[in-house]
């Protein structure tokens, strides 16, 4: 409990000192990695949580956006866009859910693959409605460049925390029992009594709320968006890479691992535009093949050891 | 009229479509891993074809197999070097894994081949059949039949080949396909070999009738994903059958709503079948 209550401390004196003294380069980059951490703690809800591998991400984020987008366009005021983006994406979620989450492993993650493919093609085609892939150009806050940027980087960093606390929350509700329950066995979970069916689908539920209202605070944060930047697939890898980054599961690793993957990711554009996605490919292969838990992988071991334990385990 | 020209195109290119989901299907039912790179290796042997034949004057149609033989080799490595290590892992490392080998593989095909499309414009060009009414170009017959004669040729491998028998094997109880004397990491590479084989060969065919570019790749994988669901996991008649559903699904589907609903009307039906029959049409249960 105390290592959170400093957390807080921390993470309040670091967005104080920001919105003080932050320039915009730096204004863009919290922002970021408060989005980072919204889609990963949520997508650690599903992905982690309870198992099931999610790649619905960038669904979810592309609805919300768009529902707020139109909603603004229309001139629905901006705080009931952001709710209203939220809630249509949680009950898309809800629907999505008892549809495909009776799926396992590879069915599910092909299933929720591909709904993000079927957002943005419709929303291609439906011009009139979403501007289609010219895209939608999202009305302005208003106020200076940079009272609009501290604006964004506080209505983020709410989310974000919201998002941690509810996922601190879920860790010891009932509901987050059932859904550890479900991640170890879920045909056990449902002999013992837990409602898994509903149990997967608030949960989905629950994690796509704060992803569609990412999305939403996106939409008015670019001012611009079009169906292949909001419904991109790697909306909904990237996520996973952080948690894989910070440790699957855990209540703290997605928030790790956004702050890692982001400064890889600047390291990255940095160094190589032309090849950054490549590279970034390069390190979720090493990732993957090198620190299956995460960076904890590495925690009090020498390197040497480190090589040699997977030197070891290289065999099948 | 017009019914039977949309059926025509549509299962013509159901031939070709059984290809491309072929290899995919094969690795996605032996080793338990959806190979999100699929899509890239296609595209790649549309390349090797698309070189071959400008810089060697090689036709497309003979090439397919030889360039199937190339990425045979890669596949293999591919999977001896990264994707073996990985194997008992849960579903999500193995999707990330292939995940990130999509995206080296799309942005070192964008960096060095660019994203422009490119067809092989084959000299003289093959022209049109005529029954009828119904117009039948003969690259896309060509294209069908070579395709659908290296499925043939993989199904015959698996069916009546030692290696083939194995690798079957493995796919119904690794345990007592080990106890049996099978060297189960070979095998795997072998499937995997295979599956990359079978989608440089669709991309070599696919070169000779589309523009092809590094960007198109996810399109293909897509299709990949449809066409397995479509037809049932793991075995190649369902392949064969899926590539042609698709087909014509497609074909029609183009005609009734629109070809840019093409995609929706197919993804849409690939989330029907998986809430309704996730084996698919011919396909048996388990393996996750």
């Amino acid at each position: 409990m105390m290592r959170w209550i400093w957390l807080s401390i921390a993470l309040v004196a670091a967005v104080a000192g920001l919105l003080s003294f932050g320039d915009n380069y730096l204004l863009r980059l919290a922002t970021t990695v408060a989005m980072y951490v919204t889609l990963a703690v949520a997508w650690n809800i599903v992905g982690g949580f309870t198992g099931y591998p999610s790649f619905a991400t960038a669904a979810f984020f592309g609805l919300g956006a768009y529902a707020s987008g139109i909603m603004l366009v229309n001139g629905v005021p901006l705080g009931v866009a952001w709710i209203g983006a939220g809630v249509v994406s949680t009950v898309f979620a809800a629907a999505l859910g008892l549809a495909i989450l009776h799926l396992r492993g590879h069915y599910f993650a092909i299933g929720s693959l591909v709904v993000a493919d079927v957002l943005r093609e419709v929303t291609n085609t439906w011009v009139s409605f979403t501007g289609g892939g010219m895209g939608l150009n999202v009305p302005l806050v208003g106020g200076a460049a940079a009272a609009q940027a501290r604006f964004f980087l506080i209505s983020m960093a709410i989310l974000a925390v919201a998002a941690t606390l509810t996922a601190i929350w879920l860790s010891r509700s009932r509901l987050g029992v059932a859904l550890q329950c479900i991640e170890q066995n879920e045909d056990a979970a449902q002999v013992i009594g837990v409602d898994t069916r509903r149990a997967k689908v608030a949960a989905f539920a629950i994690s796509s709320l704060f992803i569609g209202i990412a999305g939403a605070i996106y939409a008015s944060w670019t001012t611009y968006i079009d169906p292949s930047d909001v419904y991109d697939v790697s909306l909904s890898v990237k996520p996973i890479i952080m948690a894989l980054l910070g440790g699957v599961g855990s209540l703290a690793g997605p928030v790790i691992g956004a702050f890692v993957f982001l400064g890889l990711e600047e390291l990255i554009w940095r160094n190589s535009l032309e090849f950054h996605a490549g590279i970034l490919g390069l390190l979720v292969v090493a990732l993957v093949l090198f620190l299956p838990g995460g960076l904890r992988d590495l925690k009090g071991r020498s390197v040497l050891t480190w090589v040699r334990d997977k030197m070891k385990g290289r065999t099948l | 009229m017009l019914w039977l020209q949309v059926l025509v195109n549509g299962l013509a290119l159901g031939g070709l479509y059984a290809c491309i989901a072929a290899g995919f299907s094969l690795v996605w039912g032996v080793l338990n891993i959806i190979n999100i790179l699929h899509g890239s290796l296609i595209v790649l042997g549309g390349y090797l074809a698309f070189f071959a034949h400008q810089y060697l004057g090689l036709n497309p149609f003979l090439f397919a197999p030889f360039a199937g033989a190339l990425m045979f080799v890669l596949g293999f490595a591919i999977q001896r070097a990264m994707i073996n290590p990985v194997m008992m892992q849960p579903v999500l490392m193995t999707l990330v894994l292939t995940f990130g080998l999509n995206l080296f593989l799309d942005n070192l095909m964008l960096a060095g081949f660019k994203a422009d499309y490119r067809k092989i414009n084959l000299q003289p060009p093959l022209g049109v059949l005529e029954f009828g009414d119904i117009i039948l170009s003969v690259d896309r017959v060509y294209a069908a039949a070579v395709g659908l004669a290296l499925v043939g040729a993989l199904w015959l491998l698996l069916r009546f080949t030692q290696l083939g028998r194995a690798i079957v094997a493995v796919r119904m109880d690794r345990e007592a396909a080990a106890l049996m004397g099978i060297d189960i990491r070979f095998t795997y590479a072998v499937a995997f070999g295979l599956g990359t084989m079978m989608a440089g060969s669709a991309g070599a065919l696919l070169a000779a009738i589309f523009p092809i570019s590094p960007v198109s790749s996810g399109g293909y994988l897509g299709k990949a994903f449809v066409i397995c669901v479509l037809g049932g996991l793991g075995s190649i008649p369902g392949v064969v059958l899926g590539g042609f559903a698709l087909g014509v699904i497609e074909a029609f589907g183009a005609l009734a709503l629109g070809p840019e609903n093409a995609i929706t009307i197919s993804f849409l039906l690939l989330i029907a079948l998986l809430i309704v029959r996730p084996t698919g049409l011919l396909g048996r249960r388990g393996f996750n």
